[in-house]
């Protein structure tokens, strides 16, 4: 299974599941993490987390271990 | 009818307690909510007596939408801040006249969802729905929205729609948008969703007189758009049958949101605050399940459902650039974001933030204490000394001014932090030290509030509000005051002068006077890394809450929406803080006065004003005053609790001095002045304070103070609580008694048990 965790800057993706139902899955829904939505990886912090995507015109800063709640396939 | 009968209640209508809302309202058709909204308002009043006719309005909108800066610019100067009771919420409300007619604005916190999962979360729900006591009934919901990024923003709405009130939309940062190529078909929109839309520059102050006409106009019309049917035809049926069975359990729900809420917010609050017993659990449960085989799965289906709604919306009227431009944000990200010149700028930023604190907020400290002294000269010259001049004096103007104090920090340091915020930096420094505070169990957005506790713990904790998680807050906000403020330096520099030997190693480049010093400023924060992670451990467990952040694009920093931010904050201290910090002082001034017979002090004190010299007359008062502090109830406890501050290596003396510095630690070196019979009117480098420290001895002969007293004296001003000011701070802005306290005894066992084991340490080592 390949999540937002395995991207590297500038690869760019497309949703295919948030998974889980606990509050972090649900926050990570409500901000628009939706299977069928590309994604892109931006950059990363200094320590190279948390990590900071493109998606539906924003920008989203996500720590590693939320990003591998999102699998994804690469585009 | 309806029409006639709306035209009788408009002006009645009020917004009070939800109290009223029962029995008969129920047994009308939902048809019409706007109707049901005002028989309930009509109800509310015949029970409230028609205390008034004001309209209610409440903002709500995503984070980094603009929304403050609207809500400051319709309502001005108007804002009263505090707290939903209860929750540490802030509720702000604005009273406005327009047109004649009077209007509560009400900002509710900004948030991407409206699904409650914490009883905090739940406030915006509760006064969206009416259900907020001291709020009331909302009469229309002005809903801000980015321009740029309506996708998102539209989830929102979406959910809003459900709640069944009257909206107003707005599409703030029109002017981003426009920049950025992305344009929307305004009056489709407005048509699609039933609602008004109207453009803004927030920043600027455009398009904000059409919201207000449109605000009217709503209030007038009182049109709610129809909830849009988002999801699978299942849920509904779901829905009704909650309601049926909510029913059966004695429990009469008749909001549709709640409703969906229930079934959605698996262990959210709604259903925790509707815990009727087994019944209502296994029964949501249940459902749950059949919806999961219906391929409506809990909770993924609302933010599938909502989304793909909000592309039918969208779709056809908006347009946007075909590629995907890098955008100016992105590439002033790659800097500030480096890996390497990312810190660097941080932490340059950091030191002129921490600098012009230290730097600037000095010297109008010092104004402010000139002022005071003035003010106290001024009575002095027309009121004999006396009880009513010491009541003035040493109480309330000596108040007023430990109060004023620190508004220099708080101004500064909300400058910055408003900067910062509305440039869009903030974010990004979340982004940068997030990596480094997880090692202590918080959050990239607890880094800038610890770090300003450093210059002053009462600006750090206002600056928590940035902290969104309730745990992550409540962590800052209990370890804030362990960070070594600028109050603790005095005591540092005294002690250390005094009794720090004055040798220096690595042929004088590093000397025991600065090791020492150094040590004791990180003291706090080191011993705060454990506290966190006991607070985390055993005070707050549960889930890390998720670090999901929007960066927001960066823009111009607006001069009007930073002074707004300064004077908010300089008014929250006040209003909220100030008079329980002033309340704290002079009590503590009554505890150092009284009980005694001070006749005589102040016919010394009057004969010395009157313009006799003589030493002995000075060394007099002096002594007077170390025997009436003596004899007061801060000296009578002092004497009392020898015992227990004995093992610290401590006599009475130190004890009183330690006592009479709970309202605010730098009160040490007056109240040690007053007991060595030199006066209270010196500071932390006076030499006679240091040599009657060094000949102060026991009964028996030997000497008080030695390198190991005077460490466990810094030891305990490092750890201790205290500060009234941090503490009633710590009261506003948590809304409860039950953390200051919880913040005082720790710090107070913490300080005790440091400077235990730092005196029988060092005192074994040293003998």
């Amino acid at each position: 299974m390949v999540t937002l965790n395995d991207l590297s800057v500038g690869d760019s993706a497309i949703i295919v599941a948030v998974h889980g139902d606990d509050g972090i899955a649900v926050r990570l829904m409500e901000m628009g993490l939706i299977d069928g939505e590309p994604i892109e990886l931006i950059g990363l912090a200094p320590l190279g987390d948390p990590m900071e995507f493109a998606v539906r015109g924003y920008r989203l800063s996500l720590r590693r271990d939320e990003a591998q709640r999102v699998e994804v396939q690469r585009g | 009818m309806a029409i006639g009968f709306r035209c009788d209640v408009t002006k009645l209508s009020a917004s009070k307690s939800s109290e009223g809302k029962q029995s008969f309202v129920r047994l009308l058709p939902f048809a019409d909510p706007h109707l049901h909204r005002r028989i309930n308002n009509l109800q509310q009043d015949l029970v409230m007596g028609l205390e008034s006719s004001m309209s209610t309005v409440a903002f709500i909108g995503n984070p980094n939408v603009g929304k403050t800066t609207i809500f400051g610019r319709l309502t001005g100067t108007q804002v009263r801040v505090g707290n939903f009771p209860g929750v540490t919420v802030e509720k702000k409300v604005a009273t406005v006249d327009w047109d004649g007619q009077r209007i509560r604005l009400i900002d509710l916190p900004g948030t991407y969802s409206l699904s409650p999962r914490t009883v905090d979360e739940m406030v915006a729900v509760d006064v969206l729905l009416g259900r907020q006591p001291d709020v009331g009934a909302i009469d229309v919901v002005v809903c801000i929205v980015d321009a740029a990024n309506l996708e998102r923003n539209l989830y929102l709405v979406s959910q809003l729609l459900d709640v069944n009130v009257p909206i107003v939309l707005v599409m703030n940062m029109w002017d981003t948008a426009e920049d950025r190529g992305i344009s929307t078909d305004l009056s489709a929109l407005s048509g699609r969703l039933e609602v008004p839309v109207i453009k803004t520059k927030g920043h600027r102050g455009d398009g904000l007189n059409d919201l207000k006409q449109a605000i009217l106009t709503r209030l007038t019309s009182g049109e709610t758009p129809a909830a849009p049917r988002v999801f699978p035809q299942a849920f509904y049926d779901a829905c009704e049958e909650l309601r049926d069975k909510l029913l059966v359990a004695g429990v009469d729900e008749t909001s549709p949101y709640l409703l969906e809420r229930l079934i959605l917010d698996a262990g959210g609050h709604a259903e925790s605050r509707l815990s009727h017993g087994q019944d209502v659990t296994s029964t949501l449960t249940d459902i749950r399940r059949r919806l999961a085989e219906q391929q409506c799965p809990v909770p993924a289906i609302e933010a599938r459902s909502r989304y793909a709604w909000v592309r039918q919306v969208l779709d056809g009227i908006v347009s946007r650039p075909p590629v995907s431009v890098k955008r100016f944000s992105d590439r002033v990200d790659k800097v500030l974001t480096h890996r390497v010149w990312g810190p660097l700028i941080f932490i340059g930023l950091m030191f002129v933030v921490f600098q012009s604190i230290y730097a600037w907020a000095g010297p109008a400290m010092d104004g402010i204490e000139t002022g005071q002294f003035w003010v106290a000269e001024q009575i002095e010259s027309v009121v004999q000394a006396g009880p009513l001049r010491s009541l003035l004096v040493d109480g309330i103007v000596a108040g007023v001014g430990s109060v004023v104090v620190f508004l220099p920090q708080i101004a500064i340091l909300f400058c910055f932090i408003a900067i910062l915020e509305d440039c869009g930096y903030m974010a990004r420094a979340a982004f940068l030290m997030d990596r480094l505070m997880t090692r202590i169990g918080l959050s990239g957005k607890s880094f800038i509030p610890l770090m300003s506790s450093f210059a002053c713990a009462i600006p750090g904790i206002m600056a928590t509000r940035v902290i969104e998680n309730r745990r992550d807050r409540m962590v800052t906000i209990l370890i804030a005051p362990l960070m070594s403020c600028s109050a603790r330096l005095p005591v540092y520099l005294l002690l250390i002068a005094a009794f720090v030997p004055a040798t220096s190693y690595l042929g004088g480049w590093v000397g025991l006077h600065g090791l020492v010093l150094f040590a004791m400023t990180f003291l706090g924060a080191a011993v705060a890394i454990p506290v966190a992670w006991l607070l985390k451990t055993f005070v707050f467990p549960g889930e890390t809450p998720p670090f999901v952040m929007e960066l927001p694009a960066y823009q111009c920093p607006s001069v009007r929406v930073v002074t707004m931010r300064v004077v908010d904050r300089c008014k929250a201290f006040l209003y909220r803080a100030g008079s329980l910090i002033f309340a704290t002082t002079v009590l503590i001034w009554a505890a150092g006065s009284f009980p005694g017979d001070h006749t005589e002090l102040y016919a010394v004190q009057n004969q010395i004003e009157s313009g006799d010299g003589r030493e002995q007359l000075i060394v007099r008062r002096n002594e007077l005053s170390a025997n009436l502090l003596e004899q007061s109830l801060l000296g009578r406890v002092g004497k009392a609790i020898e015992p227990v501050v004995k093992p610290l290596g401590w006599d009475w003396r130190i004890g009183v001095g330690a006592l009479a510095s709970f309202p605010a630690r730098e009160v040490i070196i007056a109240t040690l002045g007053t007991i060595y019979r030199l006066g209270g009117d010196i500071d932390e480098s006076d030499e006679g304070l240091q040599r009657s420290m060094q000949l102060s001895t026991w009964p028996d002969g030997t000497p008080v103070f030695d390198l190991a007293v005077a460490l466990s004296v810094m030891v305990f001003f490092a750890l201790c609580a205290q500060c009234g000011a941090t503490l009633m701070v710590i009261k506003r802005e948590t809304n409860s008694w039950r953390w200051p306290l919880a913040a005082f005894v720790y710090m107070t066992l913490l300080a005790y048990v440091g400077a235990l084991v730092t005196y029988q340490i060092t005192h074994a080592l040293l003998t």
